[in-house]
């Protein structure tokens, strides 16, 4: 059975005047049918950019898909044109992005916003539409959907809007969702509930579901499988028990140790380790988390290590994640 | 919205009030007055006596308060007065004016929205490409070619073009006729100078729709909706221009206001007998009363222009409530 998303070496590179900012740089993860997939890591890392990419929603200039592949329901979404990979936008995949203030269009009414996606997408006519819209908005818990489908987002508080997004990305039932650090800019006791909400739908619906996020917390508790990201790459991943029971590189190691809990105020950058990620313009051989690295050993300033298979479903790309294992256990 | 409404128009007074007490004030600074000119002004000698009769006929040699609360009753009485140089009534004076000054200001500003809205948004969604290019010189060339120029190009254009497609030159009437006497008089003879200073005008209305959606297009309601997977037309139509449009109805708003008593130049190319011809003389001529009229005409109409755009505000973005 083939995966409902492949990605396959994808690089995306920023064309700047202070050089080529390689924000993704090879990354190749599948995500199955109805499954949750966490993409972790650092701010700046790539996790919007590689996310973008599959949607084909990376400015450009100055960005640029130079290689690898996507392949949805085994159609290469690289080779599609621009009205091609709009049938996909919104039908097959949705998107909920990071900050629920700024991403609804401010003088559209929230209906306008949920029925425009239906009637583009399936053809609805406006009444329907409305009717479809109005159940979406209840079924993402927001009380008076009438009432609501005329306000404007500045009406609705931002976990509100949090979920008008869901309802969006939801509405056309599409067969996977990105989400995009989702609850990043929500108070604590929204996270939780937006989160379990997101969770239950999609279960619910059978829709696959990215999940992207800095929260190690999150992984824990709402994906089926990890993908920890550092400078652009793939450095480990595994199943989410796996990784948080069992951590095989050294920057997971670091992740975890510093988890930031649904239950504490809120943090804007996480910073848990020491040093800072790598300058994404200039990229040499070796590690690129060897600075930073307390494990280190001398083959790690010449040679990349490879994300190799070390356990069942269990990746790691560290020359030292043997001795990790025996260090920690 | 209705109590807004009313509160800026009481609003209105004191700022009315500010621009007479400058106008008033700043006239009587200049030397010399109406009676002087007239009387010196023929060259031979001058009897003193006469002018000062003229100075006690026209109040002018009354005590200054005296004569700002003359004009202030006046100016609030709908009683204009007389001009001091015609002496004709100033409301007729303006009235036969007005209408022709307020016709150009309208279809000049028609010309350089349906100019800019267009231009400007190509010229966005083109952005850096050749397209773009020739939208930014053909604005540059707007604001760096005076209208006047344009008018005399657009007369001689004319003159050359009649010449050689139907045998003989034909001009732009010379005289206005009102709209509903002739509609097809009154429109080719004002069309062109609405479209010399319409031009100019959308210059800077493009450059304003260009770098406004720019902005725009790069919002993150922009992006979402780009990942509904809505087709771009839409996305520019519903998501981008209503947005970007705020700037561009300031900019437009205050021009037509500008418009109204400001067209000296191109006036006099195109010979139009309009408020800024009307304007220059009675300054020249220290005309007290008439140049007082026609400055709180053009403060009545700067001021309903601006409560336009407050109100047009208010329906473009809902976040907007006065109150
Ligand atoms: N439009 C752009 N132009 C140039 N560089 C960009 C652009 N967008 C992203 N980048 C670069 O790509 C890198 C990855 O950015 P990305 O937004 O994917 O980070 P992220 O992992 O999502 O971080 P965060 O947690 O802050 O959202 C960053 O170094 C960023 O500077
Ligand atoms: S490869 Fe070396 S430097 Fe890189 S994480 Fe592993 S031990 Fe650290
Ligand atoms: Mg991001």
């Amino acid at each position: 059975m083939s995966a409902l998303l492949e990605i396959e070496d994808l690089r995306t590179h920023f064309f700047t005047s202070s050089g080529v900012v390689k924000a993704v740089n090879g990354i190749s993860y599948d995500v199955q049918e109805g499954e949750t997939v966490a993409i972790v890591g650092e701010s700046g890392c790539g996790k919007s950019v590689s996310a973008l990419s599959i949607l084909g929603l990376i400015p450009s200039p100055p960005g640029r898909i130079v290689g690898g592949s996507i392949r949805f329901q085994s159609e290469d979404l690289l080779g599609l044109d621009d009205l091609q990979i709009r049938d996909i936008r919104g039908r097959q995949i949705g998107m909920i992005f990071q900050e629920p203030m700024t991403s609804l269009n401010p003088v559209l009414t929230i209906g306008l916003q949920l029925t425009e996606t239906m009637e583009h997408h399936l053809g609805m006519d406006r009444a329907d539409a409305e009717k479809k819209a109005v159940e979406y908005l209840r079924l993402v818990g927001i009380s008076e959907p009438e009432r609501r489908m005329r306000q404007y987002p500045h009406h609705l508080s931002g976990g509100m809007r949090q979920r008008v997004m869901i309802a969006m990305a939801l509405c056309c039932e599409p067969k996977l969702i990105i989400a995009d650090e989702p609850t990043t800019a929500l108070d604590v006791t929204i996270q939780a509930q937006i989160l379990e909400l997101m969770k239950n739908l999609t279960k619910r619906m059978g829709v696959a579901l990215i999940i992207i996020t800095h929260n190690l917390g999150v992984v824990a508790r709402y994906a089926d499988r990890v993908n920890v990201m550092y400078a652009g790459k793939i450095i480990e991943r595994g199943l989410a028990a796996d990784i948080y029971r069992e951590p095989r590189h050294p920057y997971t190691l670091g992740l975890l140790s510093s988890v930031p809990r649904l239950d504490q105020p809120r943090q804007q950058r996480l910073d848990p380790i020491d040093g800072q990620p790598p300058d994404l313009t200039r990229l040499g051989e070796g590690c690129s988390f060897l600075p930073r690295c307390k494990f280190s050993v001398e083959k790690c300033v010449s040679e990349t290590p490879p994300l190799e298979t070390i356990g069942d479903g269990h990746l790691s790309a560290c020359w030292e994640q043997e001795n990790l294992a025996t260090a920690r256990g | 919205m209705y109590k807004y409404t009313i509160k800026r128009i009481l609003l209105m007074f004191p700022t009315l009030l500010g621009a007479a007490v400058l106008v008033f004030f700043m006239l009587r600074l200049i030397p010399g007055d109406v009676c002087e000119l007239r009387m010196a002004g023929t060259g031979m000698y001058v009897d003193k006596e006469a002018i000062a009769t003229c100075q006690q006929n026209l109040g002018i040699n009354a005590p200054i308060y005296v004569q700002f609360i003359d004009f202030i009753t006046g100016f609030f009485t709908f009683d204009l007065g007389n001009s001091m140089w015609t002496g004709k009534p100033i409301l007729h004076e303006i009235g036969l004016r007005f209408e022709l000054s307020l016709q150009v200001a309208i279809m000049a500003t028609l010309t350089a929205t349906i100019i800019a809205i267009p231009l400007g948004t190509i010229s966005a969604i083109k952005q850096d490409t050749w397209i773009d290019y020739i939208v930014r010189s053909f604005s540059i060339a707007g604001i760096a070619m005076p209208s006047f120029w344009l008018g005399i190009l657009i007369i001689l254009g004319l003159l050359i073009m009649t010449q050689k497609f139907f045998g003989n030159p034909w001009m732009p009437p010379i005289h206005y006729t009102p709209i509903w006497e002739d509609p097809v008089a009154n429109i080719s003879q004002l069309i062109w100078p609405a479209v010399a200073t319409g031009y100019r005008y959308s210059a800077v209305a493009t450059r304003m729709t260009r770098s406004a959606l720019l902005e725009v297009l790069r919002e993150d309601y922009v992006r979402t909706a780009r990942a509904k997977g809505l087709l771009e037309k839409l996305i520019i139509n519903r998501h981008a221009l209503k947005n970007s449009l705020l700037p561009v109805a300031t900019i437009i708003g205050l021009e037509f206001a500008f418009l109204m008593g400001g067209l000296v130049v191109t006036e006099q190319v195109f010979n139009l007998n309009g408020l800024g011809k009307l304007f220059v003389e009675s300054v020249t001529n220290h005309d007290y009363t008439m140049t007082q009229s026609l400055v709180m005409l053009v403060a009545v109409v700067f001021i309903l222009t601006n409560l336009f755009i407050d109100i047009l505000y208010a329906w473009l973005d809902p976040r907007i409530r006065y109150s």
